[in-house]
């Protein structure tokens, strides 16, 4: 079986270990997005030879992330993804769609806000 | 340097079984670009798992896609399981093994299907989807479904199978692979094929590998990564080795394809030979609480599912990233400096599955 791991790491720090994946040889798999609470969970998952390795950063609603498009090309296509799903900000997609992705007609259904009572 | 123009290939065009647009960027008529547009049947499935509790939403996960059904339920409840910590009974994982690689012999028939058509060769795809029609029957068979089948169930499958089906799969194997033989042999040594497909839509393997290609679109590339070989389900008893070729173009793209589909017929011969006795599904008490990573390898590739529990009935987070979502981007790379007619070979040979994509 293959192994796993998870690691949590902060925004500031998630160029640098994606490069350091990147130079040691891991390809990139997925960006996957969820809600916790008030803020956002994303967890940017690689892969080389079954050791699959996954960093998370956890952050709020309102915050920017930096692309890792420059690094692996195909994330642009995850980035735009959780840019429309989740209303998450992110700088420097090698190419944004401008949460014109999916052509969605409801806003940032995976991070609705609720109204006041 | 020639005049730049903007052409659209799609959302509709007679080689695209679903809906996707790439605005293609020619200089005469060779590609310098393509840029992607999805979003035509963006159905919003991984929200619904906030309306269907994890037992019900099998149903909805085996809908992302209805040629990879299959394997998106068995890979939902191969997801919950690891959450709950269910072990499954020996039986129903290799049911669910016969089941995945029957699967993916209707998926890459299906496929060889299409891009006959694509290439105008009108009674190659007919022959090749007459001979799909075997499999589908099989599924009815032991199912009840041809195309969705609900056989996958958290906690094991929800169908058994009987001594007199299995014997009718394993001959059904055997006559089936004589057949397929007279039709691969077209699809490999066919002049006019050959010349559409061999040096057509070329990715390196450093390229493949970079751009995060995944399945039968990595593995043309000579990278010999096959998830099946993790060992998931049934597959850690199976004798396989991943199918690779070398030159990366759409000719080896479809060699590929081809021998793993000789390849499956091979697996569930071996599925049946070794099928244990005993129950196919275990009860299945309390609610998920917890997280996990599964990967799989669907007929395009490798699947990632992603899911979250907070112990309550509905899952808190159900992701999916599909295959295609994966080779869109080689796709694009492929598509530079290649010819406008060659466009629709070049599409058909990731095999696109725009359902799953966009889910």
């Amino acid at each position: 079986m293959e192994q796993q791991t998870l690691r949590m790491i902060s925004p500031e720090d998630l160029l640098s270990e994606t490069l350091n994946l990147k130079n040691s040889g891991y390809r990139f798999v997925a960006i996957s997005c969820t809600k916790v609470g008030e803020g956002l969970e994303i967890s940017y998952s690689f892969e080389k030879n079954q050791d699959f390795v996954s960093l998370r950063i956890v952050v709020e609603d309102n915050a920017e992330i930096e692309s890792v498009s420059c690094f692996y090309v195909p994330a642009f296509l995850y980035e735009n993804e959780i840019k429309e799903l989740f209303g998450i900000k992110v700088k420097n997609i090698l190419l944004d769609y401008n949460d014109n992705f999916y052509k969605i007609a409801k806003k940032t259904p995976f991070n609705e806000k609720k109204e006041a009572l | 340097m020639g005049e730049r123009t903007v052409i659209p290939f799609g959302p509709q065009h007679p080689v695209l079984p679903e809906p996707i647009h790439l605005d293609l960027v020619l200089e005469d008529e060779t590609v310098v670009e393509a840029i992607p547009q999805i979003g035509y049947i963006h159905r919003g499935l991984e929200k619904l798992v906030e309306k269907k509790d994890f037992k019900q939403y099998v149903f909805v996960a085996e809908r992302i896609c209805g040629i990879c059904s299959f394997i998106h339920s068995l890979g939902y409840c191969l997801s919950v399981e690891k959450v709950m910590g269910i072990e499954v009974p020996e039986r129903a994982t290799f049911l669910r093994t016969m089941w995945s690689e029957l699967s993916r012999i209707h998926s890459h028939v299906l496929w060889m299907g299409l891009v006959a058509d694509g290439y105008g060769f009108e009674s190659l795809f007919m022959h090749s989807w007459r001979l799909r029609e075997q499999i589908l029957d099989l599924f009815e068979e032991t199912t009840g479904g041809r195309v969705i089948f609900s056989a996958c169930e958290v906690g094991g499958v929800r169908k058994d199978v009987t001594v007199e089906q299995l014997q009718k799969i394993k001959s059904t194997m055997i006559s089936f692979e004589k057949e397929l033989q007279e039709i691969t042999n077209v699809f490999l040594n066919d002049a006019s094929i050959k010349s559409r497909t061999k040096g057509v839509g070329v990715l390196t393997k450093q390229m493949a590998y970079d751009l995060g290609a995944v399945g039968p679109t990595l593995r043309a590339s000579g990278v010999a990564s096959d998830l099946r070989s993790t060992g998931y389900a049934a597959y850690g008893k199976l004798n396989f080795e991943p199918i690779i070729e070398t030159d990366g173009d759409c000719y080896a793209r479809t060699a590929v394809r081809i021998r793993e589909t000789f390849q499956s017929i091979d697996l569930v011969k071996q599925c049946v030979d070794m099928m244990p006795e005993g129950d196919v599904r275990v009860d299945v008490k309390g609610n998920p609480d917890g997280e996990s990573f599964i990967r799989l390898e669907q007929p395009r590739g490798e699947v990632l599912y992603y899911t979250k529990a907070n112990g309550s009935k509905f899952l808190e987070r159900y992701r999916v990233r599909t295959p295609t979502f994966a080779n869109l981007a080689p796709l694009l790379e492929m598509l530079k400096g290649c010819d406008l007619a060659d466009v629709p070979v070049i599409v058909l040979s990731i095999d696109p599955c725009i359902s799953c994509t966009e889910r």
